[in-house]
């Protein structure tokens, strides 16, 4: 790697990259988005919007109601078994390439709903990119759903990830008394 | 306070009134099923019960009783004085009671919803079919002899050995809470899975918090150590410039 040098305007330079990282260097950047809300943790999705969180310093501000314009399906919320039908439908709907993110315990594994009526997880029925725990989770861990999601473009990696737990230094374990099973 | 409601229903329907209890202040008369709708009809029609608030109807099953399996319950309110009944019956499974929309209109939903949750028919009911959960849906869940574990879902899973894209769930991920797996635990196995999750994510038994904690560490681990080498080759490539 040689010197980094700011350019000051009057020179002439290219840049040369591959076209299909470009190509997905452009896509990850703007990330039309199809919020399919269904239960409490919208209200965290709503916070990630909003302009504390600012969802839109990723490029992906931009809701999308219609699954033909969008990139990403957000499944946030408790999908039933009554909804698969249209969850999938929606998804069948939107045009390649397209993303899809867990967000919540209810939407990655179907969460404390262990019943008749509750599909265990949406990956039972569409495939899933990104797995965000958390019940619900914060923002934070949303923007980190979301980074990863961005990584996944560029790399074009298809593999499913999930969210690691943020480790919190005083949260460690050995620094509290108590003792983990 | 609903003391004067049990009075004045004792005294329109002598020993028709099977039993009363008293929760409280909360008041509750059992009747027999054939009564269900003369006794609605005079909570709502007497002049000094007026009884025009349809609180709740719901049904409670207990299978353990053999006959009259069922206790279907009315709340009914007030506006005028404020005062609360219950009124339960006892019902046989494949009995029908007299619906009461006619006196409440809002019991419409509520009786479907007994309906599609125990599968309690009303007669006369206009419209009685499922309100929460789909047609294509066999049985009715709140009965206590439906299978716990027993989903129908609409579309058929995706059979995860075909597909390319795999969850990233450790084996201790995605299992209930409250799912006790009775015999295995007295057999000293003590294997909290439900059968039919367990057979789906293929899990064999369960892990203890500290294990599944370093699984996710090992293979995060392992993750970074491939994306450092991946960089570390093309770094090496660059300097030859």
């Amino acid at each position: 790697m040689g010197e980094l040098k700011v350019l000051g305007g009057g020179e002439d330079v290219a840049v040369t990259t591959r076209f299909s990282d470009l190509l997905q260097w452009a896509r990850k950047w703007s990330l039309f988005q199809y919020p399919f809300v269904t239960a409490c943790c919208g209200m965290e999705f709503m916070a990630t919007a909003g302009p504390r969180y600012d969802i839109a310093r990723f490029g992906a501000e931009a809701p999308r109601f219609s699954p033909r314009q969008s990139d990403v399906l957000w499944v946030v919320g408790t999908i039933s078994q009554r909804q698969g039908p249209v969850v999938r439908r929606i998804w069948s709907q939107m045009a390649d390439p397209k993303w899809v993110v867990a967000f919540g315990t209810c939407a990655s594994c179907g969460g404390f709903y262990d019943n008749y009526t509750t599909i265990p997880g949406v990956d039972k029925v569409i495939p899933v990119d990104v797995y965000i725990p958390g019940c619900p989770p914060r923002p934070e861990a949303v923007l980190d759903g979301l980074m990863l999601l961005q990584e996944k473009i560029q790399k074009n990696d298809r593999e499913p990830v999930i969210v690691p737990p943020k480790l919190v230094p005083e949260n460690a374990p050995g620094r509290t008394g108590g003792e983990g099973p | 306070m609903s003391q004067s409601v049990v009075d004045r229903l004792q005294e329109q329907f002598g020993e028709r009134v099977l039993e009363s209890s008293d929760a409280f202040g909360d008041h509750e008369l059992v009747i027999a099923d054939g009564d269900w709708f003369e006794v609605a009809t005079f909570l709502k029609e007497d002049a000094s019960l007026a009884m025009d608030h349809f609180t709740d109807l719901t049904a409670i099953d207990h299978p353990e009783r053999g006959d009259a399996r069922f206790d279907v319950i009315l709340m009914v309110r007030s506006s005028s004085s404020g005062a609360r009944i219950r009124i339960r019956t006892r019902l046989s499974e494949g009995k029908e009671l007299g619906t009461l929309t006619a006196v409440w209109p809002a019991a419409n939903w509520a009786e479907r919803e007994a309906w599609d949750m125990f599968g309690i028919a009303f007669s006369g009911h206009p419209d009685l079919r499922r309100i929460l959960l789909y047609d294509e849906f066999v049985g009715h869940p709140l009965r206590k002899d439906y299978p716990i574990d027993r989903a129908q879902p609409l579309v058929p899973y995706r059979d995860t050995d075909e597909i390319d894209k795999l969850p990233p769930f450790g084996i201790e991920e995605g299992q209930p809470f409250a799912r006790i797996d009775w015999e295995a635990r007295l057999s000293g196995r003590d294997a909290q899975v439900s059968p039919a999750i367990g057979l789906q994510q293929g899990q064999r038994r369960t892990l203890s918090d500290s294990e599944a904690a370093q699984q996710l560490q090992a293979r995060l681990a392992a993750k970074k150590a491939a994306a450092d080498s991946a960089p570390a080759e093309g770094a090496e490539e660059g300097t030859g410039d």
